[in-house]
Order: C-alpha cells, then sequence, then structure tokens
C-alpha cells in the first residue's frame, strides 16, 4: 500500500503533448503469477513496491526495528526521448532503524532516476539498486539487502520459511469501491533474517524476523483518500497477519482488508465490514505537529488485535529531501489480550501537507 | 600671536592670491583619484559578481569535472560514481541559446540553460532547482518545462506558464516557463531544465558539459584529486572554486591594469602641477618666509604650514575624487556594464559595493601625492637661510637645486634600459616604468636642456641685426632657464602624452582597419543569432546557402572555445577554409611562416594569433596535442603567426577538412558570403532573409561589420580622448599660472626694463615671444619623448598586455595641429598674463628694488 497516494498524486500531470506518450497496464482479475518472473520488475505498470520491515535482535537480546523501501515509478516521460537521462523511471528508496535506546528514527532516504546502472529495477527476478543500495533475490529465493546509509548501515541475508502469501483474490487486490482502484499485491511473510547493522560507532550482528510487501498497480487511489493505516505480522506460532484500512478526508473508512494465514497454511481474508480500526492512544510529533493513533485496537471479524509501538517516535520526516512524512513502526501485537508476536505499522496523512 | 591663527591667516592669504592654482591642483587630483577609485569599484563590482554568479552554479561541489573542450562523453559519469570518496556527483549540461525576439534590440541575446538532473543536484546546487506550480510538481521533469531566475524572467519579459521561443543555430524550440528557481543568485540571467529534456531536445544526446563532484567528508582532496587527474587524463580538468575565481580575475587583467595606469598618470599630473605651483609660490614667498623665519617660525613649523598648505589642496581634491569616483562608477555600470563595453561579463548585473578601505586607500594616495609634490619646494623654503632670503635674486639658488643633469641622464638611461626587459607576470611594470622615467628624466633635464639650447641660440645670435626684443627674450631664457624650465614642465608632460597616445591610437586604428580588410573578405557574413552556436548550421543548411542562385562562393567557418589552461580564459578554435599553398591569403600572418615542405605528413598545421605565443609559447615550428579531437596522439604543428585583434585570450585556426576529419563534427558557426556579380547586395540579404531559417539569421554586410568594429575602437579609446583634453588643460593652465607667477617675481626686471625705454607694448611683445619660444621648445621637446612613449606603447605595452602588435603610422596633420595649437594657446597665455606684469606703476616696481 504505503506511498501509493502521494506518488500518484504526484503523477497527476496530464498537461504535456507528448509524440509518444507511454502506455500503461491496467490492473485486472485472474492474473496468474508466474516466479521468478513477478519478483521482477513490472516496467509498464506505473508504480511497483519491495518493501521490507522486520524486528532484529541484537546479541545482548535488544530489539531493534528496521525497513527497507524500494519502489519503482513509470513517469509519463515521452518514449521519443533517447536521452539516457530520459527520466522515464525512477528508483526512490527509503530506509529507517529504530533503536528504542535512541529514540528516534535512524533514517535515509533517496531518489533516482533509472541509468548508467547507478539505479535500476531489473525484470525476471528481484535487482533494484540506488547508487551504493541494493536489494537483490537470489536464484534459491533468499534475498541480500546492502544499505550504506548516512547514519547507519545493515547488510541483511533474508531467507523465506513459508510459501507466498497473494493477497486479495488470488494476488488482485482491491484498494477501493472502484473495480480499477486496485493492484497486484503478495507478501512474504517469517523472512529469517541475519546479517549486520552499524550505527553510532559500533557493528552489531543481528538475527530476526521480517515480512516483504510487494506490490505494482498504474492506478491511483480514491480522490476522497486521506491517508491510511496498515499493519503486518509475522507471529509467534507461525500465522501471518496483514490489515489495512484507507481513511477518507472526513476520516471514514473508504475501504479496508485483512488477511490471517494460520501456521497450517490456512487463509482467512476479511471484506471491508469486517475490518475496523480504534485509536486508543495518540503521539504528537513535536518535529511537524502531526498526531498518530501509535497505540490502536483492529478488529478482524471477531478477533480483537492491539498494537502497541516499540516507541513512540517512529516518524520518518524527510521534508528537507523528498518531502514526505509519515509513521512507520515496529509494533508488539496482542490477540484477543494473550501476547501474539510483533510487526510493523504504517500511519500516513496525518500530517496536513504531503507533497513530494 | 596664536599659533592656529597664524595658519589661518596664511592659508587664506595663499588661497585669496592663488585662486586659480589652488583650483586647478584640487581638480588634478580629484581626477587622478577619481579615475582610480572608479576603475577599482567597477572592476571588484565585476569580478565579485563574475565569481559568485559562477560559484552558485557549483553550489556546494567540492570537485568540478569539466573537459578542456565544450562537452565531453556522459560514460564518464557513471565512472565517477564508482569512487568511494564521491558521495554524489551532479551532472549538468549547459547549453547557450539565442532569443529570437531579443535580436532586434540587442547583440549577441543569449540565455544559459542548464540541464540538470534534480535528484543529483538537490545536494549540489540545490538553490538552482526549478520550483513548478504546486499542482504540477511533475514539471520539474517535464521534457518542454524550462525554469528561469528572476532576472531572466525580468529580461524576457514572460511569466510563469507562458512560453518562450529559443534558438539553437538555425532550430527554434518553445519552452514552458514551468517556474522559478530555488534561489537564483541576483541579477543572474539563467534557465533551468531536466537534463535528460536538454540533451533531447537541444541534440546533445550523450554530452555532459561538467560534472560536480562532492566528496566523502573526511576523505583527502587532494590526494583524491590528484588521483582524478592521473586516471582521466590530460583532456579532463578538475577545478575548485577559487579555480573560477582566477579565472575571472585574469579575464580583465589587462584591461584594468591599463585603465589604473591612466588614474595614476592623472594622479601624477596633479604632483606635477602642485610641485611646479609650489616652486614657483616658494620663490615668490621667499621673503615672506625670511621674515616669518626672523620673527621666530621655526623650520619645522613653516615645513608643517606649507606642507599642510598643500595637504588641505589633497584632502579636498581626494575628496571630491572619491565622490566623483562613486557617481562616474554607478553611471558606468549602468550605462556601459561591468566591463565598460569589453563584453568580458555577459547576463550579470554588478551592484556597486561600497568598499571603504579602498576607499581609504585612494584617499591616501591622493594627500600623499600631493604631500610628495609639495614636499622639496617647501623643504628648501624651510631649510634657506632667512638673512639671505630676504635678500632680493635669492630665490636662484633655489632653481639651482633644480638643475640635477646627472640624475636626469640616470633616469634617461635606465628609462631606455627598461624598455627591454620582458613583462612581469604577464603584466608590463617595465614598461610603464620606462615611460614614468622618460618623463621624470626628461623634465629634470629640462633646465639643463633649456639653458643649453637658448645659452647656444645666444651665442649664435647676431645682436646688431637682430630685433632687440628677440635678443632680450633669448638673453632672458639662456640666463633664467630654470625658471623657464618649470613654466615647461606642464606643457612637455601634457603634450608628450598627447602625442603619444595621438600615434599609438593612429597605429591601432590603421592596424586595425587594415587587419578587417584581410579578414573579411568577402561581401557578406551570416551566423545564427548567438555567437559560437553549438549548432550553427547543419550539413542540410549549409547546402541551401552554398546552392543560392545569388551565391558565387561560400566559405563555411567553424569556431569553437576551448579550454587550454583552467585559470586563463577560453582560446577560440576557428576552422576555415584556408589557401594551402599561401595561408597569407586567408590569415593576417606577422611572421614567416613555416614551408609546407617542413610539415610532416603526420601533423596538421594550425594557425595561432599572438597571444597564443605569448600565453602558451606556441612558436612556429613547435609541435603540440590539441583537446578537441578524439584520438588524443593527434599532433598539430604551428605553421604560421597571425595578428588578432579580436580575441585578447588567444586563438587558433586551422583547415575546416582538417576539422572536419578529426571531429566528425559537420556543423558551421558561421558563413562568409561572395555574392554573384550583378546582385545587389540588398537583393541578396532579402533572398536570404527568406530562406526557410531566415529570421534566426544574422546577416551583415561587410562594411557593416568594419564600422561598428572602429565604432566600437573608438568607444574604447573615448576615456582616452578624454584623459588627454583633462591633460592638455591642466597642461595649459600650469603655463598660465606658472607665468602669472613668474611675472610677479620679475616686476623688479620689467621695472628697469621700461625705465631703460621700452614701452608697455614692447614688453608685452617680449614676454609673449618669450613664451612662444618656450612653448616651442616644450612642444618639440614633447615631440620627440611623446614619439618615445607612443613607441614603447605600441612595441612594448600593447604587446605585452594585450598580445597583440601593430604597424607604426604617424598622424602628422593631426600632430602638427596639435603642436600649433598649444603653442598658439601658450603664446594667448602669456600675452594675457603679460598684461598684468606691465599693468603696474613704473616708479613703484622699481622702488621695491630699493
Amino acid at each position: 500500500m504505503r506511498y501509493l497516494w502521494i506518488l500518484l498524486g504526484w503523477l497527476l500531470f496530464q498537461n504535456t503533448l507528448l509524440s509518444a506518450p507511454p502506455v500503461l497496464a491496467p490492473v485486472v482479475p485472474g492474473k496468474t503469477f508466474e516466479f521468478p518472473e513477478d519478483h521482477g520488475a513490472h516496467p509498464d505498470f506505473r508504480i511497483e513496491w519491495w518493501y521490507v520491515t522486520g524486528w532484529l535482535e541484537t546479541p545482548a537480546n535488544r530489539p531493534l526495528g528496521f525497513q527497507i523501501t524500494f519502489f519503482r515509478l513509470a513517469t509519463q516521460t515521452d518514449n521519443d526521448n533517447s536521452s539516457r537521462f530520459s527520466p522515464d523511471q525512477l528508483i526512490i528508496a527509503h530506509v529507517a532503524l529504530s533503536d528504542p535506546a535512541i529514540g528516534k528514527l535512524l533514517h535515509d532516504q533517496k531518489v533516482a532516476r533509472t541509468g548508467f546502472g547507478l539505479a535500476y529495477a531489473k525484470t525476471g527476478n528481484t535487482d533494484v539498486k540506488l547508487d551504493h543500495w541494493t536489494f537483490l533475490r537470489e536464484t534459491d529465493g533468499r534475498y541480500q539487502a546492502d544499505i550504506k546509509a548516512d547514519d547507519f548501515t545493515m547488510k541483511l541475508s533474508l531467507t523465506p520459511s513459508q510459501p507466498l502469501l497473494l493477497q486479495g483474490e488470488n494476488g488482485f487486490s482491491r484498494k477501493g469501491p472502484k473495480a480499477a482502484q486496485a493492484s497486484y499485491y503478495y507478501s512474504e511473510p517469517h523472512l529469517q533474517v541475519s546479517g549486520a547493522v552499524s550505527y553510532q560507532g559500533k557493528d552489531i550482528a543481528v538475527t530476526g524476523t521480517a515480512w516483504l510487501d510487494r506490490e505494482w498497480s498504474s492506478e491511483y487511489l480514491d480522490p476522497d483518500a486521506a491517508g491510511w493505516d496498515w499493519i503486518s505480522a509475522s507471529l509467534d506460532d507461525g500465522s501471518a497477519l496483514m490489515a489495512f484500512q484507507i481513511r477518507g478526508k472526513d476520516d471514514s473508512k473508504i475501504w479496508a482488508y485483512a488477511v490471517l494465514r494460520d501456521a497450517s497454511g490456512h487463509v482467512q481474508t476479511l471484506t471491508p465490514d469486517q475490518v475496523s480500526f480504534h485509536p486508543i492512544r495518540t503521539w504528537r510529533s513535536a518535529r511537524t505537529q502531526a498526531v498518530y493513533p501509535v497505540t490502536t485496537r483492529i478488529r478482524t471479524g471477531e478477533t480483537e488485535w492491539q498494537i502497541a509501538p516499540l516507541m513512540d517516535d517512529q516518524e520518518l520526516d524527510s521534508r528537507a529531501s523528498a518531502g514526505t512524512v509519515y509513521w512507520e513502526g515496529a509494533v508488539t501485537l496482542t490477540r484477543d489480550g494473550q501476547p501474539a508476536g510483533r510487526g510493523y505499522m504504517e500511519l500516513t496523512g496525518y500530517i496536513q501537507l504531503l507533497t513530494m | 600671536m596664536n599659533p592656529i591663527l597664524l595658519i589661518r591667516w596664511l592659508l587664506q592669504g595663499e588661497w585669496h592670491s592663488h585662486r586659480l592654482q589652488s583650483i586647478i591642483a584640487v581638480l588634478a587630483i580629484m581626477f587622478g583619484v577619481a579615475l582610480g577609485f572608479t576603475i577599482h569599484l567597477i572592476n571588484t563590482a565585476a569580478v565579485s559578481e563574475f565569481s559568485a554568479a559562477t560559484r552558485s552554479l557549483s553550489g556546494t561541489s567540492d570537485l568540478t569535472v569539466r573537459a578542456l573542450r565544450p562537452t565531453f562523453d556522459e560514460s564518464l559519469y557513471p565512472t565517477l560514481m564508482q569512487y568511494e570518496e564521491v558521495v554524489q556527483a551532479s551532472p549538468v549540461l549547459e547549453i547557450t541559446v539565442g532569443i529570437p525576439t531579443r535580436a532586434e534590440t540587442m547583440h549577441n541575446p543569449v540565455l544559459k540553460i542548464l540541464g540538470l538532473d534534480m535528484f543529483r543536484a538537490l545536494s549540489v546546487t540545490p538553490d538552482l532547482l526549478g520550483v513548478p506550480a504546486e499542482d504540477n510538481p511533475m514539471d520539474a521533469l517535464a521534457d518542454d518545462a524550462v525554469f528561469l531566475s528572476p532576472a531572466a524572467m525580468e529580461w524576457l519579459s514572460v511569466k510563469q506558464g507562458e512560453s518562450i521561443e529559443v534558438s539553437m543555430g538555425t532550430k527554434q524550440i518553445t519552452l514552458r516557463v514551468a517556474g522559478g528557481l530555488a534561489r537564483a543568485h541576483t541579477g543572474q540571467r539563467i534557465a533551468v531544465m531536466d537534463i535528460g529534456a536538454a540533451q533531447w531536445r537541444f541534440d546533445q544526446l550523450g554530452q555532459l558539459s561538467r560534472i560536480e563532484l562532492k566528496l566523502q567528508q573526511g576523505a583527502n582532496h587532494t590526494a583524491f584529486q590528484e588521483m582524478l587527474s592521473k586516471k582521466l587524463g590530460t583532456s579532463y580538468l578538475l577545478t575548485e572554486s577559487q579555480d573560477d575565481d582566477m579565472r575571472a580575475h585574469n579575464m580583465s587583467r589587462a584591461y584594468r591594469v591599463n585603465l589604473s595606469i591612466l588614474a595614476l598618470v592623472a594622479l601624477f599630473t596633479g604632483a606635477f602641477l602642485i610641485f611646479s605651483s609650489q616652486i614657483l609660490s616658494t620663490i615668490r614667498r621667499r621673503s615672506q618666509f625670511a621674515l616669518l623665519r626672523v620673527l621666530g617660525m621655526t623650520r619645522r613649523q613653516l615645513l608643517y604650514q606649507l606642507l599642510l598648505e598643500n595637504g588641505l589642496l589633497g584632502v579636498l581634491g581626494s575628496l571630491l575624487g572619491l565622490a566623483l569616483g562613486y557617481l562616474l562608477a554607478t553611471m558606468a555600470l549602468h550605462h556601459l556594464g561591468a566591463d565598460l563595453g569589453a563584453g568580458l561579463f555577459p547576463g550579470l548585473k554588478p551592484q556597486l559595493h561600497p568598499d571603504p578601505l579602498a576607499a581609504v586607500l585612494y584617499f591616501l594616495l591622493g594627500i600623499g601625492v600631493t604631500v610628495l609634490g609639495s614636499l622639496l619646494p617647501a623643504w628648501e623654503a624651510a631649510h634657506a637661510h632667512p638673512a639671505s632670503a630676504l635678500k632680493s635674486g635669492s630665490e636662484y639658488t633655489v632653481l639651482a637645486a633644480l638643475r640635477v643633469p646627472r640624475l636626469a641622464a640616470a633616469c634617461l638611461l635606465v628609462g631606455v634600459i627598461f624598455t627591454g626587459l620582458p613583462p612581469i607576470d604577464d603584466l608590463p611594470i617595465f614598461g610603464y616604468l620606462a615611460i614614468a622615467l622618460l618623463l621624470t628624466g626628461s623634465m629634470a633635464a629640462l633646465p639643463y636642456l633649456c639653458g643649453l639650447l637658448f645659452s647656444t641660440l645666444l651665442r649664435t645670435l647676431n645682436s646688431s641685426k637682430s630685433n632687440i626684443l628677440y635678443t632680450l627674450a633669448i638673453t632672458r631664457l639662456s640666463n633664467a632657464s630654470g625658471l623657464a624650465a618649470i613654466a615647461l614642465g606642464g606643457i612637455l608632460v601634457s603634450f608628450s602624452l598627447m602625442v603619444a597616445m595621438a600615434i599609438m591610437v593612429t597605429s591601432f586604428r590603421i592596424s586595425v582597419n587594415n587587419w578587417l580588410a584581410q579578414v573579411l573578405p568577402a561581401d557578406l557574413y551570416l551566423h545564427p543569432i548567438t555567437h559560437q552556436d553549438t549548432r550553427g548550421f547543419t550539413p542540410d543548411e549549409q547546402q541551401i546557402i552554398t546552392t543560392h542562385p545569388d551565391i558565387a562562393r561560400t566559405d563555411f567557418i567553424r569556431s569553437i572555445p576551448l579550454t587550454l589552461d583552467p585559470a586563463r580564459p577560453d582560446v577560440t578554435l576557428l576552422a576555415r577554409p584556408i589557401n594551402q599553398d599561401d595561408p597569407g591569403l586567408t590569415l593576417p600572418l606577422t611572421k614567416n611562416i613555416l614551408p609546407s615542405d617542413d610539415i610532416p605528413p603526420d601533423t596538421i598545421p594550425i594557425w595561432v594569433s599572438e597571444a597564443m605565443v605569448d600565453l602558451y609559447g606556441f612558436k612556429i615550428g613547435k609541435r603540440i596535442t590539441l583537446p578537441f579531437t578524439t584520438d588524443p596522439e593527434q599532433t598539430f604543428i604551428i605553421a604560421g603567426i597571425w595578428r588578432d585583434y579580436g580575441r585578447i585570450f588567444g586563438a587558433i585556426q586551422m583547415q575546416l577538412s582538417d576539422y572536419r576529419r578529426l571531429t566528425g563534427d559537420n556543423h558551421a558557426s558561421d558563413a562568409a558570403l561572395w555574392i554573384k556579380p550583378g546582385i545587389t547586395i540588398h537583393t541578396a540579404v532579402s533572398a536570404l532573409k527568406a530562406l526557410p531559417f531566415g529570421d534566426v539569421l544574422e546577416i551583415m554586410e561587410t562594411g557593416q561589420i568594419r564600422a561598428v568594429a572602429l565604432k566600437q575602437f573608438d568607444r574604447s579609446f573615448a576615456v582616452t580622448y578624454l584623459l588627454e583634453l583633462v591633460a592638455i588643460g591642466v597642461g595649459l593652465m600650469g603655463v598660465a599660472a606658472s607665468f602669472s607667477a613668474q611675472m610677479l617675481t620679475r616686476i623688479r626686471e620689467l621695472g628697469m626694463l621700461r625705465h631703460i625705454g621700452l614701452s608697455k607694448q614692447q614688453i608685452r611683445h617680449m614676454l609673449t615671444l618669450e613664451g612662444g619660444l618656450l612653448a616651442g621648445f616644450g612642444v618639440a621637446t614633447g615631440f620627440i619623448l611623446g614619439t618615445g612613449i607612443s613607441l614603447i606603447l605600441i612595441f612594448i605595452i600593447n604587446p605585452q598586455s594585450f598580445h597583440w602588435t601593430m604597424q607604426l603610422h604617424m598622424p602628422w596633420t593631426w600632430l602638427l595641429l596639435m603642436a600649433l595649437a598649444v603653442l598658439g594657446a601658450a603664446v594667448l597665455t602669456a600675452h594675457a598674463t603679460s598684461r598684468r606684469a606691465v599693468s603696474g606703476n613704473v616708479i613703484r616696481a622699481v622702488r621695491e628694488d630699493s
């Protein structure tokens, strides 16, 4: 889900007369996914992402949260523009590290146009790069992430331990009341992480569990949408939970969805009216004055989840560069009052201005 | 008595009795200070503006990579990104486009467009990012969008959302003004667009102008720069922002230094004027000083009194000079631009910055020069023995001190030796020193020469046959040559400077005129509205021009800028068809050429301008490599040297066919056209205007170009003409002042002459004759000295500071007219002042002698 809204809003420009306008592919139900091809980029679609979130543990058993995100974006560039600098595809990356000892996110972001081997998203299998940041899927299914951010570095290896989880109807995931408001969407829960992070002069060996989201689409969100709340969790019992809601400008629920797959592989999907988010406690950012519902109750059918953050300040404020502000952080979950596991929550659209 | 009161009395007395002399001295100091200060202010404004503007284009970049030719292959960009020390590399494609709608009203109407990758530029040159409208953020990447600085918007009178028409060569492109820039340098006319769009729209696929690098903090920048420059080889340049400052500084240096020298000339003319009037004043006031000394004034007090008198003139002159200088600088920047019309800094609007330090310096210089001029007379007056000074006739002891033939000879000798010395740091320091020494030496020699001439005249004079007045005048001049020489000094200085400038300017102008005739052999010249256009005429367009029915012959010229030294301004490479058998038919060659047998087959002949010899050591027969070819090993041989008054930073010419073979670049920047017999130029011009690309052409008739060039030439010497007028005015006023001062000191002598029977009329005739003889001598000496100085200007100063030579041409008529004018003016002055000498009562005049 994530950035869709911002980025597609960004692309709402049709005022140029192009001699060879790019043609974007639509998202339609009934697509059969083919792997590993679908792990690779889909440049015919407007937007696509590789979105990894997860929990890490240090040798001293201290918990850390991390996020590695690569977006690919097709712009409305004239196909006749034969310059190698033609900005027809952009790569955008956000990375963040949550350490309660620091109390706020360490984060960094980059944007570049594809080309010259400096930034790309290859087709065929996952292979994305932005300068010195890379995310690669090996033939055995293992992912390698290598990030050298300004304040920290992450070199992580992510090994699948469960099958892929196709979201929605076999990967066709609706995002709004209109049929066209949809994306292709699959996830890889319970990725086993090992590697090293280094920050503040320390090199730390880490292990952990992560969640990979893959999504691509050409259609943008409902024009009335103001933001969304999203959560994913690789739960302790081996089950996987993902839930989101899209909020309208009047704070109403425009669309919602949830999926719960248990350790045996049984999948339960929930319709918009079965999923609801209820803020319990908010946190106000001193930087941006945005107010986020960091502690939340979520109902999926008969089940009630309570979400609490690893730390309150997991706001990613990139107004100085990319211009976006959102909350993306490590959270713990209880299921009907019982500890259930760890996950990641994203809260967007809580600040007035969202331009990039 | 109250000493302050005494000082005031003395000052007031002097002021009331010698108002004119004081005013002239103040004016001379004022002009000197004003001129020097103006030049300083304008140049500081221009250079700081140029540096700031250049720096703003590089933002926070640590290192700029560029090639010696205007653009280079973009494959360098990913290579640079591979280095660990490189945090960010921001590629830039810089394109100069023409603005056809401004072509009517201005010459070379260009706009610089920077093609940037906004994502890379964000951390290097954030100020240069385009700011799109809030509802069209993607305009930042759109291929038809351009972002303009406020100055550019104002210049083009467009707003966000409107369109501008730009031209590159003969191609016209419409761009949409999508917004402004984040923070453009004030006054800088600049545009920004996406680098991909710029490459595509302006046919520059695969090309970059430069890459701005941001290096890792803590990385050893110097070591990295060395390593990288070794890796990249000699065809690339690595520069830091201070190198650009250096370049800006070098660009205007020759102009600046030469104008500053003119200011110094004005200042020292003022100093000389003060000196000569002060000598006369101390002679006249000799008995007054002796009386003051007898009454108890100490030497020191008297010295201070005299220095104070002149110091006050200096203060007044300097203050007026500073005010005038500031005013002139403001006006010049407003009307002429930062380079005084020389076209060195286009697209900039420098602001005048008040510069207190420089103001203080010029103020002190003005006072210092004044005090310097009055030091010797004041010192002598203060050290004269009061008892003897009270006696009449003692003033001639003062003048004896001025007879310094040895010093004069030494000055002249050293001056001549200095003419043989090479420039220092590209500046003709010794040339200027030689002029100063020749002037000083000649002035010091004047009393001696004057005495020598007139005593010789006296000896050869047959007194029985000669007119009595003539005899009297010669005798007087022969015996009191020291006093006469003082009046002469002003004439000598101003007339010699006039002669020197007249000879130099005439020689220069005739040389330029001849040169224009040689370099502009065709009937018509045409080029797109921008100079050195990268696109110019395509081969198809060249074909259209060549095959036009009105055209008999066409020569195409390719002109590109080349960087041979990062600290110096670019040189120009001109490729055109050159007569292989006799290159002198095409080029204004100066020296013997390399015989074509001496050109090895593996080298390519090039012909370089004189500046290239001085600046880069390109001597005839030397083999070099040049950074524009695809094969960096290709050697060139210097086959000849040609005169170029158009490009002081240097130019290279070569065969167009060689250039095309080496570069594959078939475009042409300019075309020279010969029209068919029987067709008028007017018809041909109309026919060319009717071509499909006719409305972005600048078509010039050869006569028109020559007229414009000579007009520009005259304009750039306008300051010199003005100075000449000032100098001659100052000289004449000096003559008037010293004559009238002399009249007062000679009252007794003239009274005696009347006693022995000369009429008032005869005395006036005698004095006028004296004036005429003196002025004639001054003019003759001034002519010799001036010719000498002009030779230094023509053969030393010009070649050393502007790197061009010229032939000597004597403007005889003009010189004769000037000599007659100065002579006439001097005679009239002498005649007018003589009225005062004979107006007094004869008895009283003689009684003073008792």
